[in-house]
């Protein structure tokens, strides 16, 4: 049925959906009002589950990482420092291969303190083993959500997936979402049912122990595996959600890009107005196109050298910022070049840090941009800041 | 010994998924006596059979009898505990040859 | 595509005010988008929320620069905050103040003026000190869009949105939406 809901309820409603059975969050702006609501949820009958009110993200994600190692469905939400402060437990979490689930309202990390958009934050649990989804629109965080358990809980995978909605721009914004029937998404998602992680007393295991050098590196290979054939089952699981849903999902979404010269890459709510931008310099007769990752762990090379196959540049636009090195994103659209015969040249644009507003105008420009690096062939400065005032900085 | 990771319900390859182990009590097979250096000896006149070194050591490698305690040397690390918390100093730590 | 930007200060319910004209619009088969003003919302300070609403999906997400209607709760903003800053010329307004539109002091708008304040403490909503006036100027820019062709959205639909929304006091909320989009006035 189709509501007016804002992001964290499109959370909210689709994690209830899945029937998790323990719930255990810390409440952060601006992903607030997921556990507010689930904890609505709980206390008036209509999800079965048990909510922990915990002291800390540290403690939210350590609760979920022993439910699931008991051998059931786990959900908690988070963003910025929350997810900063579950970093060890994440690595925990992948490592012992539970598929636990959690949402991450993408915000700025301190300082200065500020909490609004940008994804810093879940760029930097990149290296985690998680799997991550990001949403352009509140109905993707819904449905990503219900797709993130199918996936992660895939006995080939069995590794812990985050989806992630942008601050405000989704989280605070109303929009229709079309909400799946609970018989819908049972059908889709049939109950967990745990394969190698559960409490048992006829059958007692250990978890978590201690491996040697002579072991430790097996097991981090698995994950690579495991992250490896989480590529085909990610395809899988999205078509079959497209046959019972109707929305068609890709690892790498391509818009406008058959014959286009320059092919803007982005992630997350930054999207959609990058596809005005799009249409716009499309009715000015510039061949523009655009491609959406909306998977980026496991991180679609091969798709991604398929959409950007003809054209002359990528301009990598990023909502974060690595430090030392550029854009996240961009170091890692580059290495899946690196071997290519046929390569665009690859351009990386910052914006948008800390909640600034990325218009339609900001994409134009980098568009711009763009076309005067083709007309020399030459990258001088590969990574860029846009909209930001430089003559403060001196 | 055995690959504690190695177990019979595989999912994927040789080893658990997440590091498992399937096979409860297997820490048995581990010695961990060849790790001692100093060895704990219990001096048959001196000791009361309090217990307090049965309480006291860390690995569960003392255990009571109807006389006195006896170590057992296949898991006894050399840790010392016993002989530090002995009320009666009847446990004497003596180098390993 | 049709932008409007609600003024309010924080409390007064501009936030929700927005959502409900989202609501209202959806029942009539529009895409919609509303928020906030991105941020930090304190008791008293000026807030903005806005609402966007086409006839086909809407893609962009950047905030709204060049609204086509500016609704305003409390007109002692007007002093404090710009509110017709970057409002498209030919644009709308809509404001809860006792005075006249021409009174208002504002060019090249179009401008619908209601008492929402005393309407809403009439049927018991909030205090006189801190009336809760967000459903009743939904009225008057139901009654306004009508009159200048501006954003349209028909009153039933606003009362279907507030009688399926609106937590507390639905038929009250109901009323005065009634009455603000009859005591409208224009010039």
């Amino acid at each position: 049925m189709k509501q007016v809901i804002e992001g964290n309820q499109a959370v909210a409603i689709g994690a209830k959906l899945c029937r998790p059975k323990v719930i255990a969050s810390y409440p952060i702006t601006p992903s607030t009002h997921i556990p507010e609501l689930i904890s609505e949820f709980v206390a008036n009958g209509e999800l079965d589950a048990e909510f922990i009110n915990v002291e800390s993200e540290h403690s939210a994600i350590s609760a979920c990482l022993g439910a699931q190692a008991t051998g059931v469905r786990t959900f908690t939400a988070t963003g910025s420092q929350g997810l900063a402060l579950m970093h060890e437990i994440l690595y925990v979490a992948a490592g012992m291969r539970l598929p636990i689930v959690i949402s991450v309202a993408n915000r700025s990390l301190s300082a200065p303190l500020n909490i609004w958009g940008d994804n810093c934050d879940t760029m930097a649990e990149r290296d985690s083993g998680w799997l991550q989804f990001h949403s352009e629109r509140n109905q993707d965080a819904l449905d990503l959500v219900i797709q993130a358990y199918k996936i992660a809980e895939n006995k080939e995978v069995l590794l812990p997936a985050m989806v992630t909605i942008d601050a405000y721009s989704l989280t605070h914004t109303y929009e229709i979402v079309d909400v799946p029937s609970q018989e819908e998404v049972d059908a889709f998602l049939p109950g967990y049912k745990p394969l190698h992680a559960c409490l048992d007393p006829e059958n007692p295991i250990t978890q978590g122990a201690c491996a040697m050098p002579e072991d430790y590196m097996e097991f981090k290979y698995a994950q690579q595996k495991a992250m490896q054939t989480a590529e085909k089952v990610v395809d899988d699981v999205f078509e079959e959600f497209e046959n019972k849903f109707g929305r068609k999902y890709r690892k790498i979404e391509p818009y406008r890009t058959d014959d286009a010269e320059i092919i803007l890459l982005t992630m997350g709510s930054m999207t959609g107005t990058a596809r005005e931008a799009v249409d716009k310099l499309r009715e000015r007769g510039t061949k523009v196109g655009l491609a959406k990752i909306t998977v980026f762990r496991p991180f679609p090379k091969k798709e991604l050298i398929t959409v950007t196959k003809g054209a002359n540049l990528l301009a990598v636009i990023d909502r974060n910022i690595s430090l030392g090195l550029g854009g996240a994103t961009f170091a890692d659209v580059s290495s899946a070049y690196i071997n290519a015969a046929d390569r665009p040249l690859i351009l990386n644009t910052i914006l948008g840090l800390g909640g600034r507003d990325p218009t339609v105008e900001n994409f134009c420009e980098i568009v711009d941009r763009s076309k005067e690096v083709m007309k020399t062939g030459k990258v001088e400065r590969p990574v860029e800041w846009i909209n930001v005032r430089k003559e403060d900085v001196t | 010994m055995k690959n504690p990771f190695s177990h019979e319900v595989k999912i994927v390859g040789k080893i658990t998924v997440g590091a498992r182990i399937t096979q409860p009590g297997n820490s048995m097979e581990y010695k961990t006596g060849s790790w001692r250096s100093y060895k704990p000896i219990i001096d048959k006149e001196k000791c009361k059979k309090c217990g307090i070194c049965v309480t006291y050591c860390p690995d569960a490698s003392i255990k009571r009898t109807e006389d006195i305690p006896v170590i057992d040397y296949d898991y006894c690390k050399g840790c010392g505990i016993c002989a530090i918390e002995c009320p009666s100093h009847a446990i004497i730590m003596k180098p390993e040859v | 595509m049709i932008e409007v930007r609600f003024h309010g200060r924080g409390g007064q319910g501009a936030v929700t005010a927005a959502r409900l004209l989202a609501v209202a619009a959806f029942k009539e088969g529009k895409y919609v988008q509303s928020f906030p003003m991105f941020g930090i919302e304190r008791r008293g300070a000026p807030v903005m929320a806005f609402l966007r609403m086409d006839d086909k999906q809407i893609r962009i997400r950047s905030q709204v620069y060049e609204p086509d209607a500016i609704v305003v709760l409390d007109d002692k903003l007007i002093k404090a905050v710009n509110v017709c800053e970057g409002l498209k010329s030919g644009g709308m307004g809509v404001i809860n103040t006792k005075r006249k539109p021409s009174e208002i002091g504002f060019k090249d708008i179009k401008m619908a003026t209601v008492d929402a304040t005393s309407i809403a403490v009439k049927h018991g909503l909030g205090s006189k000190a801190a009336p809760i006036v967000n459903t009743a100027i939904l009225g008057a820019y139901a009654r306004a869009a009508e009159e200048f062709g501006v954003g349209k959205i028909g009153i039933d639909s606003i009362v279907k949105a507030i009688m399926e929304s609106v937590p507390s006091k639905p038929n009250e909320n109901a009323d005065v939406a009634k009455e603000a989009y009859e005591k409208s006035i224009f010039a």
